[in-house]
Order: structure tokens, then sequence, then C-alpha cells
């Protein structure tokens, strides 16, 4: 029993990470229509930027505010500079560009920083909260900060009128250009807060992984499969995604034996067709009908 | 969105036209006999480390063709090659390693196995369109080396330490080194491989694979068989890219999980944006791409190879999305209609 709520909390707690990745992903996908293969990588990016702002000795916290405000920006100028010439044309040239940006984001982060994996601090103490034997207080912290954005992104979509602008902008792009929203600054604003979410991923992710510049590419298949068990059309559905796919994928790899550690990403993959094949819009999803 | 992408279509449309007409003109015949010619005296004219680089080119062409059987003709997207490739150059070396047959004979097998593994995963990815099919590939091909490195496999597989093979030698006591001699083993299947891609999408299945690409339904209406012919072209898709890596293997001498990346399945893309989507020569030209680029970018930094293939694939977006193929194509209509209008 106490390795099971142990196992749990653990799962729980990459559980929140990959929420995070599936909270970024449904955001791209809400605002463009798009799954974004480069959202990963972009994480990764922001971690290194949030672990040089550490070793020119930046506290914690303002890093952490530091990194999302530039991954923002980051993400806008991407969209505007890079994303805008192929968007619309066919889904093969996006994904194109999408493989092309992870691709040079890897090598540069590599480039820059060295492929050594480098320890990333956590901004949790190290003893467990209460004195409890299940779980550490950074796993805690992670499911708060995941949980904490949620109700961020809930809020801003429900109560902002960006967020309402950004909804209009998505679910009906020309009547939302004739009520007066620039829908392709819209469009830059999605990617903004998606490569921001994403940095957050990134900087719970890195005191547990370690900080490499391949370290992101198993999470974002998690958060994908995360967002497909949700719905990729519901962010809160997404999040419940990530955290039940982080807890699945735990007690699988504890408990059935030919799976263990080693075949986990082969369950991602089982997971995430299976979501695909029997349950298109996933759990908590609406059903997209498409006019032919 | 619809509007735009079926602009894109229409003009890959016209080049697999154009690429794929039912019978060569003139001057496409002597650009084969041309090309053949070179590649016949290649190996005579450098050396033999060049040699097994162009042996590499032969067997990447093969794979980028592989793909572009399916996205360019087709129009299924994988990002899932790399798994493919994997799993021919593992029966390869299994098969030579472990039972000592004659490399040879891993080709058909590699291919009939990859036939089958391809129209297997062709089934679920039926219901899948676009977007959702390159993210199901791309689970898979990320989902490769961790489960090539599986205990329980690690009497064939040789897990992380992978398999070494030994490289064949020339038969008939022909006096040409190995690199030579399986260069023009790897030419040979190459051209036989091409011609067979030619002669299956230059007629009624060619013509059937555009339809579906252009637009399933009518294709559907039109009383053509959607699944069977979606699963299939993933299939023989599959066999292309598995006897690549048979050949890959075999040229190599060498197998390990760590070969077979995601990145793998992005070189596999590139080669195949950067020769030409829906273009058979194109394909030659992506296998040049994926050997050399690197070695050119590593002159700068061992990190910028992919630096390097990311920013072509972008550029080669923008600027030239029918890949070098299609602007060679384009150059010589245009030469050829001045030449007409004075």
């Amino acid at each position: 029993m106490e390795l099971f709520l142990q196992q749990t909390f653990s799962g729980l707690a990459f559980g929140g990470v990959y929420a995070c990745m599936a909270l970024a992903v449904v955001m791209i996908y809400q605002a463009t229509d798009h799954l974004n293969f480069a959202q990963g990588e972009m994480a990764m990016f922001s971690t290194y930027i949030a672990y040089t702002l550490i070793t020119w000795g930046v506290p914690y916290w303002w890093t952490f505010l530091l990194a999302m405000a530039i991954s923002f920006v980051g993400g806008v100028l991407i969209e505007r500079v890079i994303v805008r010439p192929v968007e619309g044309t066919s889904v093969l040239n996006e994904v194109i560009v999408f493989i092309g940006l992870l691709a040079i984001f890897n090598s540069v982060a590599g480039w820059i920083w060295e492929y050594t994996i480098k320890p990333f601090p956590s901004p949790f103490p190290k003893e467990p909260l209460f004195g409890n034997k299940f779980v550490g207080t950074h796993d805690l912290g992670v499911i708060g900060v995941t949980l904490v954005v949620l109700f961020a992104v809930f809020l801003f979509f429900r109560f902002t009128p960006v967020g309402l602008a950004m909804r209009a902008a998505a679910q009906d792009p020309a009547s939302a250009r004739l009520v007066g929203i620039r829908v392709g600054w819209m469009l830059a604003l999605g990617w903004g807060l998606a490569a921001a979410i994403g940095a957050v991923a990134g900087m719970l992710v890195a005191p547990i992984v370690f900080l490499e510049p391949n370290m992101m590419g198993s999470i974002l298949l998690y958060g994908f499969a995360g967002a497909l068990l949700g719905g990729i059309t519901n962010p809160a559905g997404a999040v419940f995604g990530g955290f039940a796919v982080g807890v699945l994928e735990t007690l699988v790899g504890a408990y059935v034996p030919f799976i263990g550690s080693e075949l986990k990403l082969s369950f991602a993959l089982v997971l995430i067709v299976a979501v695909l094949v029997f349950r298109p819009s996933g759990l908590f999803g609406f059903v997209v009908v498409k006019r032919v | 969105m619809g509007v735009q992408s079926q602009s894109t279509n229409s003009r890959l449309r016209d080049l697999a036209a154009l690429a794929s007409g039912a019978k060569l003109s003139r001057l496409q015949w002597s650009g084969i006999v041309a090309a053949v010619v070179f590649g016949l005296l290649l190996p005579l004219l450098v050396s033999d480390y060049r040699t097994f680089q162009f042996t590499l080119v032969l067997v990447y062409g093969i794979a980028v063709l592989g793909l572009n059987i399916l996205t360019g003709f087709n129009g299924q997207f994988s990002l899932g090659h790399s798994a493919f490739y994997a799993i021919g150059a593992y029966t390869a070396a299994i098969m030579m390693d472990q039972w000592e047959f004659a490399y040879y004979w891993t080709l058909p097998a590699a291919g009939v196995i990859c036939l089958v593994a391809g129209f297997l995963f062709g089934l679920p990815a039926l219901r899948l369109e676009g977007l959702y099919l390159a993210l199901a590939t791309f689970a898979l091909s990320i989902a490769t080396p961790q489960f090539l490195k599986y205990d329980h496999l690690e009497k064939w597989t040789g897990g992380v330490q992978g398999v070494t093979i030994i490289k064949p030698d020339a038969p008939f006591g022909l006096q040409i080194s190995q690199d030579n001699w399986l260069y023009y083993f790897t030419f040979v299947v190459m051209l036989l491989l091409f011609f067979c891609a030619w002669n299956l999408l230059r007629g009624r299945t060619g013509r059937a694979l555009k339809a579906i690409r252009d637009n399933p339904i009518a294709a559907r209406a039109m009383g053509i068989n959607t699944a069977l012919y979606k699963s299939l072209t993933f299939g023989v898709s599959a066999l292309y890219t598995g006897v690549a890596g048979a050949l890959g293997a075999i040229a190599i001498q060498f197998v390990a999980p760590d070969s077979f990346t995601f990145f793998l399945s992005v070189a596999i893309l590139v080669g195949m944006v950067i020769g030409g989507i829906g273009s058979i020569p194109g394909s030659i030209f992506g296998g040049i791409v994926i050997v050399f680029i690197p070695n050119l970018a590593e002159k700068i930094s061992q990190a910028a190879a992919w630096a390097a293939y990311g920013t072509l694939l972008i550029l080669f977006m923008y600027f030239m999305p029918l890949g070098i193929w299609g602007f060679i194509r384009m150059g010589y209509a245009r030469l050829t209609r001045r030449r007409k209008a004075t």
C-alpha cells in the first residue's frame, strides 16, 4: 500500500509536468488549429535561459518570471517571423516548419550550452512536507504550480477581454475580424502564452530529469498523449489527461513486469494510437463535425 | 485553410503529372542513361571512403523514395520512418549475425517484414488524418530506440551494444574492393526499386493514390477502395525504407538503437523536402543532402548539422516548396519556353 501511494504521488508529479506540456499544446491548438512539434524544444530552450539567469545570480522566483516573459516574447516573435509565411497553406508545410524549428532549437542549445547534463535547482525545500513518507516537496510543488497555471489560464480566457477575443479569433476568424479583433495578433499571442507555459513545464521538470538538450523529447510525447486523452479542445481536460498519463505510466512501469521502466515510451505510443482510433475527441473533448 | 491547401495540392498534382508521365520522353531517356553511366563510373573516380559515402547516398535515396511514395503521392504523413528503417536494419543484422545468412537474402526478408509492419501500422492510421497521423508516427519514432534496447529482446538485438556484422567480399573472384562491390550492389538494387516505383505510380494504381491524396471523398465515390490503397501504400513505403535500412546496415556494418532516433525520421523528411516532394528522381538529391550536409556543417560545429537541416527545411518551404527537382523542372520549362517565343 505504501509503495502504491508513493508511486501514485510520484506519478502525479510527473503528471503535473505532462499536464503543463499538454496545456501548452492545447493553447496552440486552440489558437491556430495545429500541434506544435517544436513545443518541447522551445520549453527546453526556455529552461536553459533560466539556467543562465540563475548562474548570473538572479534569485529563483525572479528567474522564473523573467524566463516566462522572455519565452512569451520569443513565442510571439517565432509566430510572427517564422510560422506566419506558411500559416494556412497546408498541414504538410506547417509540420515541416515545426520540425525545422525543433531541429534548430535542439542543436543551437547543444551549441551554446553543450551536451553535458546540468543540475537545475528546485525552489522547494528538500525535506518532505510535514514529515510524510509518500511525497517529496518538489513533487507537491509541481502539482501546485500546475493547478495555479491552469486556474490562471481559466481566468484569462473566461474573464478578460483579450481572452474573449482570442477564443473568438480561434472559433471563427472571419467573424472575429469583422468585429474588429486583430486575428493575426491573437495567433501570435497564443504562441507567446504557450511558450510561457512550456517554460514553466521545463523549469519544473529540469530538477527531476536534469537539464540537457534532449530532455523534452519524451516529455512532449507524454504531453501529446495527455492532451489527446483529455481532449485536445478542452484545456481542463488536457490537464486531467496529463495527470492521468503520469499516474498510469508510473503504475504500469511499477506493476506490469514485462513493461518495466524500459517500455514506458511504447506505452505512450499505444495510448496515443488507442485514443486516436477509439475516441479521437478524447474523454472530455468536443466532437468536431466537418463539413464536406 | 481549405482553399489555400488546394492550391498547394494542385501544384503538387502538376508536378506529379510531369514526374510520372506514362511514357518517358527522349530527353528523360537520355537523362536516365547519363545518370546510370555516371553512377557506374563514379567509384573509379573517387577514393574508397567517398565510394562508401555514395553508397549511403543511394541507401538514403531509397529511404526518401519510400517516404515520397507515402507523402508525395498518397498525401499521408509520416514522422515514423526511422522505425521502419530500424526494422530493416535489424532484420539484416540479426539474420547475418545469428543465422549466418548471406547479405543478399536479408533484403527480401527486410522488405517483407517491413511491408507487413507498415501495413499493420497503416490500418489504425486509416482513421487518422494529416496532423493526427503525424502525431501517431511521431510517437512511433520516439518509442523505437527504447524498444530496441528492451531486455527480453537483447538475445537478438544485443541491447544497447547493438550488433556488428561483417562486410561482404566481392563475389566471382572480382578484383574490386569491398566498398566498390557494395556500391555496385546497392546501385543495382536502387535501380530496380526506382523502376518498380515508377512502374507502380505511372498507371492505374498511381492515379488512385493521387486521387486519394487530392480528394479522398471523390476518390471513394469513384469506386477506389481508399482503405486498402492507403494501408497498402503505407506497407510499400515501409518496404522501401526497410530495404534501405538493410542496405545501410550492411554498408555501415553496425546497428545500434541510438542510430534510429527521431532525428533519422527528420533526416529522411529533410531529404524528401529538399529533393522534391512527389518526385521520383528528386529522392536521390535527398540522399545527397542527407549524407553531405552534415559533413559540411560539422566543419563549423558538431551541433551545427541539425541547425543546418532545420534552417534548410524552413528556407526550402518558403522559397522552393517543390525542392531541387521542382526547381530544375521549373528552370528547364522556363528555358524552353523562351526559346519557343523568340
